[in-house]
């Protein structure tokens, strides 16, 4: 089985998309900010990462940043789950390392063939 | 609904379009036509009936057509036949048409636009190995209101995220408020045109690959012969035709058969 690391701030979408992964077979742990997230990389990397952008302490593309300079940090495909929309946003996204890139309002479909297309299913 | 009127809806719809609509869709022809009726300014269903057996107005029909016919569509629908068009199909059509260079495809029944603009995106991601290439991408449409969507290219937030990588969307896509319109690179690559399958087919020309993906399946076993026979006369004897996954021409015709090893695909026998 996979893992997936769902960062949001938000309890609500965590355990949305958690519901979606763990359908999907992954097992899934959560974080609220990017500095939980790092400590949680720091003791074990997950396969995926689903990644909030606007986060409290430490945002989601400073969390990305930071793990891909980890050591591992390279190895976990990360998806951004973000409300920002705009071309600046996703492409400074993609320069900072993310893998894919979905813009909120999710559901299933969209969670499932986006982790398709990065080869985690 | 009326059980005379069912029958009128249901004997409407598959002559103009093929559709076969059983009792247990009726719920679909309540919710899809509501609209329709509203639009004409009738009040309910019962009303819409009479006025399609008084009138005979051809717009009217016309839209009740197009409301009843599905229009889903994603990009890369199903990822598969679009890897097999770039690992099977292209290849073997840049050997055999290396002296003409030129190749013609179809997507029948094209909906919004995604499967065309689709093979646009992996023909202009190909463009190294086309320089000199003539690729035409004709997708056609019972529905004027798809051929025109399909035209515009622009797509909502939901349907960009659908089967579409990030990194086409960013190359390919620009922003338009709340919305995304392919870029006129891309858009170039393919013409619409509003088609009737049920028609005669040959103004259309010949079609080196022909994705006719889940269509048939709204058709009864007459119908489906007929459309692919005649979609077997458009095409040269070496062309390929898309089926969806849960289509076949088994029992059907045998003007197709199974391409050995790429299910979903068809060759002429």
């Amino acid at each position: 089985m996979k893992s997936c690391l769902v960062v949001d701030d938000s309890r609500v979408v965590r355990k949305v998309a958690r519901k979606i992964l763990e359908e999907l077979n992954f097992v899934c742990s959560e974080a609220e900010d990017g500095k939980q997230a790092m400590d949680l990389c720091a003791v074990s990397m997950p396969d995926a990462i689903l990644l909030d952008w606007n986060m409290p302490v430490m945002t989601g593309i400073e969390f990305l940043r930071r793990l891909r300079k980890m050591s591992g940090g390279q190895s976990p495909k990360v998806v951004f789950c973000t409300t920002e929309n705009d071309l600046a946003h996703i492409q400074e996204a993609l320069s900072a390392g993310a893998n894919e890139y979905i813009m909120k309002p999710f559901d299933s479909e969209i969670i499932q063939t986006k982790f398709q297309q990065v080869g985690l299913l | 609904m009326k059980v005379e009127d069912f029958d009128m809806f249901c004997t409407m719809l598959r002559q103009r379009s093929g559709l076969v609509l059983t009792k247990d869709k009726a719920y679909l022809l309540e919710s899809r036509l509501m609209p329709v009726a509203r639009k004409w300014n009738l009040k309910t269903l019962d009303e819409l009936a009479t006025t399609v057996r008084t009138r005979k107005d051809e717009n009217l029909l016309k839209d009740i057509t197009e409301a009843m016919t599905t229009n889903e569509s994603s990009f890369f629908r199903d990822q598969k036949p679009f890897d097999q068009f770039k690992q099977v199909v292209l290849p073997a059509l840049l050997e055999s048409r290396a002296a003409k260079k030129s190749i013609r495809i179809w997507s029948a029944a094209c909906s919004s636009g995604q499967e065309a603009y689709s093979l646009a995106m992996m023909l202009a991601e190909e463009s190294s190995r086309l320089a000199g290439w003539r690729i035409e991408i004709v997708g056609t449409d019972l529905s004027s209101e798809m051929v025109e969507k399909s035209r515009a290219g622009i797509y909502t937030q939901f349907e960009v995220q659908r089967g579409l990588p990030i990194t086409l969307l960013v190359k390919y896509f620009k922003q338009t408020g709340d919305k995304w319109q392919l870029s006129s690179q891309i858009r170039q690559m393919a013409s619409f045109r509003e088609y009737n399958l049920l028609t005669d087919l040959s103004p259309l020309g010949q079609f080196d690959v022909v994705f006719c993906r889940n269509v048939l399946i709204y058709f009864d076993q007459p119908t489906k012969t007929k459309v692919l026979e005649a979609i077997a006369k458009q095409m040269p004897s070496d062309g390929v035709l898309y089926l969806g996954g849960a289509e076949t021409v088994l029992g059907i015709t045998d003007r197709f058969k199974p391409m050995e090893g790429q299910r979903g695909l068809y060759v002429l026998p």
